[in-house]
This record gives C-alpha cells, structure tokens and sequence, in this order.
C-alpha cells in the first residue's frame, strides 16, 4: 500500500495538521457535500474546511439530520454520504442517523470527533465512546490514535462503506490528533485481507435457477432494496420481461422495476396487495432477489411454509440468506452481475410463456380485480387522493421522501414509482423524522427536481429544527403533511388490536403549520377540501425557487388496507371491503 | 447441538468486543470463549464454544465472517479435532480428603502444583467433559475454588486453519 502511495501525485512531502488530512481525503474520495455541525473536539476540521474550496458543507440544526441528510444524498446518486459531527452529544444524537442507514444498506461515512488521546477514558467534558456505542448499528468502525494512520483509515472506510453490502462506517478521530503534523499520502487502492466481499455469482448455481423459473407453472419474482442499491433496476426488468412473469417490490424495492408496467402487482407485505401478496403464498417457484424474507413481508414463516415452493435467493450477503427462511437455490453475488449472467441464459425462444403461466397470470388477474386499493370518498381529503394527485401533478417524477407510519405506506402504495433512487425512506429501522433532512439530501443531490416529503404531523415534528436549514440553502421541497391529527398507525393498532383505547396517540396543541412555515421563510398552504387538492399542489410546484409547505386537513379515521396482522399469514389480509 | 467454533481475527483493540457483541445482540448463547496472539503478532485465535439448531449455527458462522476484523471462520466440528480445557481446583487436602485427593488426581492424569497445610491446588488439562467428570468424581464439600480457561481447539491431522 505504501509503495502505492509513493507513486500518487496526490500526496504532499511537507507535513499538514490531521485536520487538514481530512479535508485532503475527501477531495481525493471526490466528496461534493458533507453535513455537519460543528463542536469543541471538531473546530481544527471546521478551521481546515474554511480554508478550502473542494466540498460545500451543509450546517444542519441537529447531527441526527446532518446524518439523514447524507444518507438520503447517497440514495439518491449511489455515492456515499458524508456526515461529520462533534464528539459526545454530537456523536449520540448522530446515532439515530446512523443505525437508519445500517439498517437499510446505505453506504455513509460518519466522521465524529473524540476528546484528545490523553483523555480518553477519564470521563472528560464531551466524551463518549463512540466506537464502543456504534458498534452494533455500523458496518465497521475505527479509532485512529495517530495522525499518520488518518489518511489510510478513511480510505479503508470508503472502501468498506461502499463495497459488498453497503453500510455506515463510523471514523473516531481524537482532537489532538487533528493538530498534530504528518505528510499526507492517499493510498491508492486498499487491501484489507480480512474483508474480501463476493462479487460474481456461481454459475452452476445460476443455471439451475434459470431452469427452474423456465420451468415453473407458477412462478412470482419478489426484490427488494438490493436491486436498487446494486444499480440493479434495468438488469432486473429486461430479465423479468424477457421470463413475462409477474413481479412485486418490497417497500425498499419500490422503483427497482416500473410500477407502471402491467408485470407489476404491487408491493407485498403487510400492505402489500392482495395480489402480491396471494401470488407470493401460492407460486410454485420464487426468485427472490436482493431481498430479506423480513418479518414485515412475509408475515409469519410457517405459514409462509404452508404451501411447498422452491426458492431461489440472490444477494451479496450471505448472512441474509436462509436466515428467516430456508432457500433451495443460494447465489451470493452482486445482484447486478448475477442477473446479467440470467439474462444472458434467457432466450427469447426458451422464454416463451406457456399455457401454465398463461392460467398463471389469468389466476392473478382475479385477484387483481378486488381492486384492493380502492377507497371509499367522502367530504373530508383522503389522503391516498393527495398522494395520487401529488402522482399526477410531479407527473410521477418527483423524489419521494417519507417519514414513517399510515402517510409512509400510502405514498408507497399509491405514488407509482417507475425509477430506482426515487424513493426515499426509512424501511428497516422505521424511523419518524426522517422525512424532512432526507429531502434536503434528495434536493442537494438533484437542485433542479421537484423534491416532495410526504409527512405526518407526529413526524414532522421530529426533526423540525430543519426548515432552518431549509431556509438558509434556499431548497425547494414540498412538504405534503397529511394531517389527520393522529400518530395514525398507532391509532390504526388501538383501533383493530386494543378496542379503541386510542392511548396517547391524539395530537393535541398542533402548531399553526402555515404561520409555523412562514415564520421560516417559506410559504405555508392549509388545504381542507378535496376539490382544493389537486390545485393547490399545481399551485406549489408551480413556485420552483419556493420551500412550500402544505397542511393537508385529512380523514382522521382512514386506515391503511390491505394489512397482513402482525404474526398473520401472507395470505390472511383484512381488506378494506371486510370491514 | 454443542459446536466449537475457531477464528482467526485482526489483533485490533477492540475486536473482541466485536464478537461478544454479535452474540449478545443476536441471542447467541456462548458457552466459553477464549482469545491470545498467535505466532502472528498481528492475529488472534478464538475459539467459541456454543451451542444452537444447525441453522443457528450457520448463522453464526455467517455473522462472524461479515464482521470486517475476521480473517478465517472453521467449524471445528465439521471434522475431525481436538479440544483441550485448562482448570486449576483448590480442594481442602484435610486429612479426611488428602488420600483421595492424591488418588484422584493420578486417576485423571492431574498435577498437584501446590500444596499448604490443608489445600492442594490441582491442574487438570483434557476435554470439557473430562474436567466436568473430575468435579463429578471427587467429594462436593472438597470443592474450595475452580478456574477454568475455557476450550481451546485445534483440527487433527492436515486440518489447519491459517491465513
């Protein structure tokens, strides 16, 4: 690695501080943005960064945002998210930031700041430990105790965060270390032999499974947030309309295959369609690719298991396959080469659907037609109605962010994503108060797209703080607040689960959401009548230099359908006619 | 089903947090765990002892080899190998216990490494099993203090686990 280093003309021979170091790093990873808020064990950082000119730095009004804002950056552009915070609190209120993106895959680099060495372990002013306190929430994460080891650390943690299955890589660095002096060499290329992740599937492996879905009389394609991740999408659709088979996406999914497209029946899970859901329980083949067999999709596994089928599972962590559920067929691999290696294995002439599928898809077609995401109307605003206009007016085009709950499930269900990395949620750690940093990330990784954060007033609430940050970068979101005066998806489980009790889940003494926005320098829009909805989103998105912020006065009773109870099988769902 | 697991890691601080976290976080029992350099400054060897279904210990086995300081992760029983346990028993050498004491540690091939006026402290090296039938075998009330280092494994014959 060294012998590398010496032959990089990115490399000084005069010693600069470890701050400095830092700042060198990210221009050699080629950083556009870092998030951030500044602190005591940080400021030789912040002096270095404002002395430089290779990254704009985004002041956020809480780490715990700095860090969404990163991660939603990555999700966007599929580069790595930059997140740097002070020690202590700064490093705890990053953890939130942090365990949401490990739970989802995303590849970010946290830089958090550290009392100096000598302190370390004698409870100082600010310290926590921060490697010790991430550990379970990170891929991998570093303590550097000496200024010549920064440079070759955060190489490694670019490395690590974006290579085999994504995720955070937490860099500790002590403040005097940021003061002391060593020449700076980027090493070109890293070698860590104790981390060497699969890329190319086993042939035989994928032979057989291209055999066994040609084959198949029922065969259901099921992805997931790896074949986005992977840059997966247009491998994935050429395969699926080579095989003409049905296909569903997790929320993760989502945008990974063309919702618009008459092959896809919808997200699965515990709102999932009916369809998706029926054609998951009763195939006879299931190719499942970049996917996790998680609670949340497959409801519970012995009935999954009821019905005997043959699954073929593809992904690059080993560790996700036959964890919930036994497989048939493994491939670990990067599901974009494996699926370009199916590809290749499917003829046109081998592909030719045959009379089983055809009864297959007829089969599906009845369920289709419950129409299971139909819903009743009323005076009141529906807030799948808003999600569907908000549809129309981005001309299905927007990035969609959520934050988590009944809002974050119909934006999923109702807002037909036909592109990868436009939908931007937190999928696995549910985390409410997401939504709005994740469209400051979505919005500076793509100035000129219409942005929209599909919130709840519980949500929004969460990380607020941000229309500040909002304001100062001039970014155009639209904030879509359903607002039904309910943390709605705790209120949905009183209702079906605990007889009404609606135990503290009644938002009271809500903030005047217009003056609120307007106090902060955007625009604020209450709207209370459906046949206001579609013209006041016109009406927002019209403003392209404005942070609009909308107040959607919803049904307070609507409920998300269909919905799989939690311990339920795939296949048992309360639909929105039963009740 | 009881299983010995054997890993090689970066000698890195920090490491073996690493791992016990991972079985504490995942609800993995650890019956014994036990780490040192090897010959290789830059290495550790550890060897878990554990126990779980055939598909919890697949897992495991995966989880380890995710962690990004892990180098090598060998099922120990998915062949042939030896286990050895180091225990150190402080037994009352009274004059009611000292002759059987003396017998018992001939019997399972033990050392007596030291010796005061009522106590002999009693070495014993072999299986888990063995050193569990040795506590067995002697008088309970004898029993003052026990100290054992936990499993050590290493496969037989060509089985050998090296970077």
């Amino acid at each position: 690695m060294d012998s590398d280093a010496h032959h990089n003309t990115n490399a000084t021979t005069q010693p600069i501080t470890g701050a400095e170091i830092v700042i060198r790093c990210l221009e050699e990873e080629k950083v556009k943005f870092v998030f951030g808020y500044p602190g005591g064990a940080v400021l030789h950082i912040y002096d270095a960064i404002y002395k430089q000119n290779h990254f704009k730095h985004v002041l956020v009004r809480h780490e715990q945002a700095a860090v969404h804002a990163a991660d939603a950056f990555s999700r966007a552009t599929g580069q790595v998210g930059v997140a740097l915070v002070t020690s202590g609190p700064g490093a705890t209120n990053a953890v939130t930031g942090i365990a949401t993106a490990y739970m989802d895959s995303i590849p970010l680099v946290v830089i958090s700041g550290q009392v100096p060495v000598p302190a370390i372990g004698l409870d100082a002013f600010q310290e926590v430990d921060m490697v010790g306190v991430t550990r379970p929430c990170v891929k991998h994460n570093f303590l550097v105790k000496d200024v010549k080891d920064i440079a070759v650390t955060i190489k490694k943690a670019f490395h690590i965060a974006r290579t085999g299955r994504p995720g955070p890589v937490v860099v500790d660095i002590p403040k005097d270390i940021t003061a002391h002096l060593a020449e700076f060499h980027y090493p070109k290329t890293v070698e860590m032999r104790s981390y060497n992740p699969v890329v190319k599937g086993h042939s035989g492996q994928i032979k057989k499974a291209v055999k066994l879905l040609l084959e198949a009389k029922r065969p259901m394609i099921y992805t997931g947030g790896g074949v986005v991740l992977g840059d997966a999408a247009d491998a994935l659709t050429k395969l699926v309309k080579a095989l003409q088979m049905p296909i569903t996406n997790t929320l993760m999914g989502l945008g990974g295959y063309p919702s618009t497209d008459k092959q896809f029946v919808g997200m699965l899970g515990m709102h999932g369609t009916y369809e998706a859901n029926m054609a998951m329980q009763e195939c006879d083949v299931l190719l499942a690719v970049g996917a996790r067999f998680d609670d949340r999709v497959i409801g519970n596994p012995k009935h999954f298991f009821s019905n005997p089928r043959t699954i073929i599972h593809v992904d690059i962590d080993p560790s996700s396959i036959s964890k919930r559920v036994k497989v048939d067929v493994p491939i670990v691999g990067d599901v974009k080469s494996v699926l370009a290696e199916m590809n290749e294995l499917v003829t046109a002439e081998a592909a030719k659907p045959s009379a089983a599928l055809k009864s297959w898809w007829e089969q599906i077609e009845s369920w289709r037609g419950k129409k299971c995401l139909s819903y009743k109307t009323n005076d009141l605003i529906k807030p799948q109605y808003v999600i569907e206009k908000l549809w129309e007016v981005t001309k299905g085009d927007a990035y969609v962010t959520s934050d988590v709950g009944q809002h974050q499930m119909w934006a999923a269900q109702y807002y037909k994503f036909d592109k990868p990395r436009r939908w931007i949620n937190s999928g696995g750690l549910g985390t409410m108060g997401v939504g709005l940093p994740y469209a400051m990330g979505c919005q500076f990784a793509d100035p000129k797209a219409q942005v929209a954060c599909i919130t709840g007033e519980g949500s929004i609430q969460m990380n607020i703080q941000e229309l500040s940050t909002c304001k100062q970068y001039h970014l155009p979101i639209k904030v879509i607040l359903l607002n039904n005066r309910y943390l709605g998806m705790v209120r949905q489980w009183q209702e079906f689960f605990y007889e009404n009790r609606y135990s503290e889940s009644y938002m009271d003494s809500l903030p005047d959401f217009v003056k609120l926005a307007e106090s902060y320098g955007h625009v604020g829009m209450r709207i209370e009548n459906p046949n206001d909805v579609e013209g006041a989103l016109k009406e927002a998105f019209d403003m392209k230099d404005r942070f609009v912020f909308m107040d959607f006065v919803t049904d307070q009773k609507e409920n998300v359908f269909p919905m799989v109870e939690n311990g339920k099988g795939l296949s048992e769902m309360i639909l929105a006619e039963d009740l | 089903m009881r299983h010995i697991i054997s890993l090689l890691m970066e000698n890195e601080a920090g490491a073996l947090s690493r791992v016990a976290g991972l079985f504490s976080a995942r609800g993995y029992n650890i019956e014994s765990l036990t780490v040192a350099p090897t010959e290789d400054a830059t290495l550790s060897r550890m060897t878990i002892v554990t126990s779980g279904s055939d598909e919890v210990i697949e897992q495991i086995i995966k989880q380890l080899n995710k962690l990004v300081d892990v180098v090598k992760v060998l099922d120990l029983n998915d062949g042939k190998h030896i286990e050895r346990e180091l225990m150190l028993v402080k037994v009352k050498a009274t004059a009611q216990f000292k002759d059987e004491m003396k017998r018992m540690c001939d019997i399972f091939r033990g050392r007596i490494i030291d010796v005061a006026d009522n106590h002999y402290t009693i070495e014993l090296t072999g299986s888990c099993s063995k050193l569990d039938a040795f506590l067995e075998a002697i008088d309970r009330s004898a029993i003052l203090e026990t100290v054992r280092t936990g499993a050590s494994g290493i496969g037989r014959g060509d089985r050998i686990l090296k970077v």
